[in-house]
């Protein structure tokens, strides 16, 4: 650590919140209620969202990418999942592919490998010690774990969520080399968006032939 | 020399005291009065004034077990510094010796369950052994954790140790929760199995201590409060690791900081229920996990 003295203090918070990141993915791992991973993945976001200014100094560009993150991942796409989720009635996940204890502990793996993957990586000198790229990967493992792990669609996507955290975390470090690939970054929420839609509406016309959803209270009720 | 005595008499006469404030908490929670603080105080005094009833099935092994049990704790006591002050013994590598002397306790256990020959003690048996083979690696890690950090390896220099390390906040927060959960296991409280019941299939600890009586079951139970306060002075250390550096500011600390996390027990229990068997594993993988991500943070 004592390499990091020349750096701001503000870099070692950045680095606290990255904790608070990877936890997050292991519970996320851990965790078969779909309504709890929907708001871990939001407070993920949040914390994502808070990042770049610990990192980068003011600018109104960061603020607007602040500001758009944490709407974006903190609030607008948990919700509209959460609105998925209430919509087909699921409440949990049953029976993954790969069972909760196997997907932790190969998170966890993969967590390390990531670290130890990172060390050996040419990064620039002042990203070196820091812990934003091994938990980009680590995040971005857990991302792939969800997404292939489990069978619910709805799962699915948060686990495409969470690999779209970590492609940001990366992000993060290049946002003023390559100001326009993180506000892509941002955008690739909106596919998230369109994912649940789609799922929504998916459900929805199987089981009633229509993607009326007046139509499914009127069935509800009767 | 007044440390050591200090030490001592915490040590032998605070532990049952835990056991009652875990109770009224949870009484305090159910409505009810509850018993009095000091009714384990009187309870164990009942038991060793009582003669013990021995199975005619039992070997040595049974009777030997609540013995061993006791001694083996009282020593680990020894081991584990209160507050900020260090412990009456401490050597390099102690570590391993209060891990290993409370996995003695656990064998004498299991194996005074099985020699009664009972079924039902053997299925007990099983299942603590299964969960403590899984909290020993959270432990570890978390002690590995602490090694690394101070750089010595006996308990009292690795837990009254402080430093401003830059990890100091993450790693903080990753041992309190990985060493609760450990704490709950290991004690058997109620995520983990419920001491209150002593007739149900669902039970781990009491089950195995069924056939003790008297003397016996008083050894068991003191070295259960024992091992609770054990567990306790250890993660108090960790959770709480501020130094006034007054001898006695500190002793008071550590004695209030340790009736908090009795209460914060009983608050846990009063507000969860004892978990399936099947997600046992799943905590106490979160533990491991936890301590193995401490593990990784510090040595990179």
């Amino acid at each position: 650590m004592e390499q990091l003295a020349h750096l701001p203090k503000t870099f070692f918070m950045a680095d606290q919140l990255l904790v608070a990141v990877l936890l997050i993915n292991f519970i996320m791992l851990g965790s078969s209620r779909l309504m709890f991973c929907i708001k871990a993945a939001a407070v993920q976001g949040v914390i994502l969202g808070a990042l770049p200014g610990f990192i980068h100094p003011f600018s109104y560009h960061i603020t607007l990418i602040t500001v758009l993150v944490i709407v974006g991942k903190g609030f607008v796409i948990p919700t509209m999942i959460g609105k998925a989720v209430r919509d087909v009635q699921i409440k949990r996940e049953f029976e993954p592919f790969l069972g909760y204890i196997p997907a932790l502990i190969l998170g966890a793996a993969f967590t390390a490998a990531a670290f130890v993957f990172s060390e050996r990586l040419p990064l620039a000198p002042e990203h070196q010690n820091l812990l934003f790229v091994p938990a980009s990967f680590s995040t971005l493992i857990t991302g792939f774990l969800i997404l292939t792990t489990r069978r619910k669609a709805i799962s699915q996507v948060i686990g495409y969520l969470v690999l779209e955290n970590g492609i940001f975390i990366f992000g993060m470090l290049l946002s003023e080399a390559m100001p326009v690939l993180v506000e892509a970054g941002v955008l690739l929420d909106l596919l998230v968006g369109v994912f649940v839609m789609a799922i929504v509406i998916n459900h929805i016309s199987r089981e009633f032939s229509s993607t009326d959803t007046s139509r499914l209270r009127t069935l509800k009720e009767e | 020399m007044t440390t050591t005595l200090i030490h001592c008499l915490l040590v032998i006469l605070m532990p049952p005291l835990l056991l009652g404030v875990i109770t009224k908490t949870k009484a305090a929670f159910a409505g009810r009065k509850g018993a009095p603080f000091f009714q384990v105080y009187y309870d164990l005094f009942k038991l060793l004034q009582k003669d013990a009833v021995y199975s005619e099935t039992t070997t040595w092994v049974f009777k030997a077990g609540p013995v061993i049990t006791l001694s083996a704790t009282v020593i680990a006591a020894m081991l584990v510094p209160l507050g900020n002050h260090s412990a009456p013994v401490s050597f390099s590598g102690d570590m391993l010796l209060f891990a290993y002397l409370l996995a003695l306790t656990r064998f004498f256990t299991t194996i005074a369950a099985l020699d009664t020959g009972s079924s039902f003690e053997g299925m007990g048996a099983a299942r603590e052994v299964t969960y403590s083979c899984l909290a020993e690696p959270a432990l570890f890690f978390a002690l590995i954790t602490l090694a690394r950090i101070s750089g010595k390896l006996s308990l009292t220099s690795m837990l009254t140790f402080s430093s401003p390390s830059t990890w100091a906040g993450a790693i903080t927060i990753l041992l309190s929760v990985s060493l609760f959960i450990v704490l709950l296991a290991e004690n058997c409280r109620i995520p983990f199995d419920d001491p209150n019941t002593h007739l149900e299939l669902t039970m781990v600890h009491e089950v195995m201590v069924l056939d003790h009586s008297g003397p016996a079951f008083g050894y068991i139970l003191y070295a259960a409060a024992m091992k609770l306060f054990l567990f306790g002075a250890i993660f108090l250390n960790i959770a709480l690791p501020f130094r006034t550096g007054n001898a006695f500011a500190d002793w008071l600390i550590f004695i209030v900081g340790i009736l908090a996390l009795a209460v914060a027990v009983g608050v846990t229990e009063s507000v969860m229920a004892r978990l399936r068997l099947t997600q046992i594993p799943l905590l106490l993988i979160t533990a491991i996990v936890f301590s193995a991500f401490s593990t990784i943070l510090i040595f990179r």
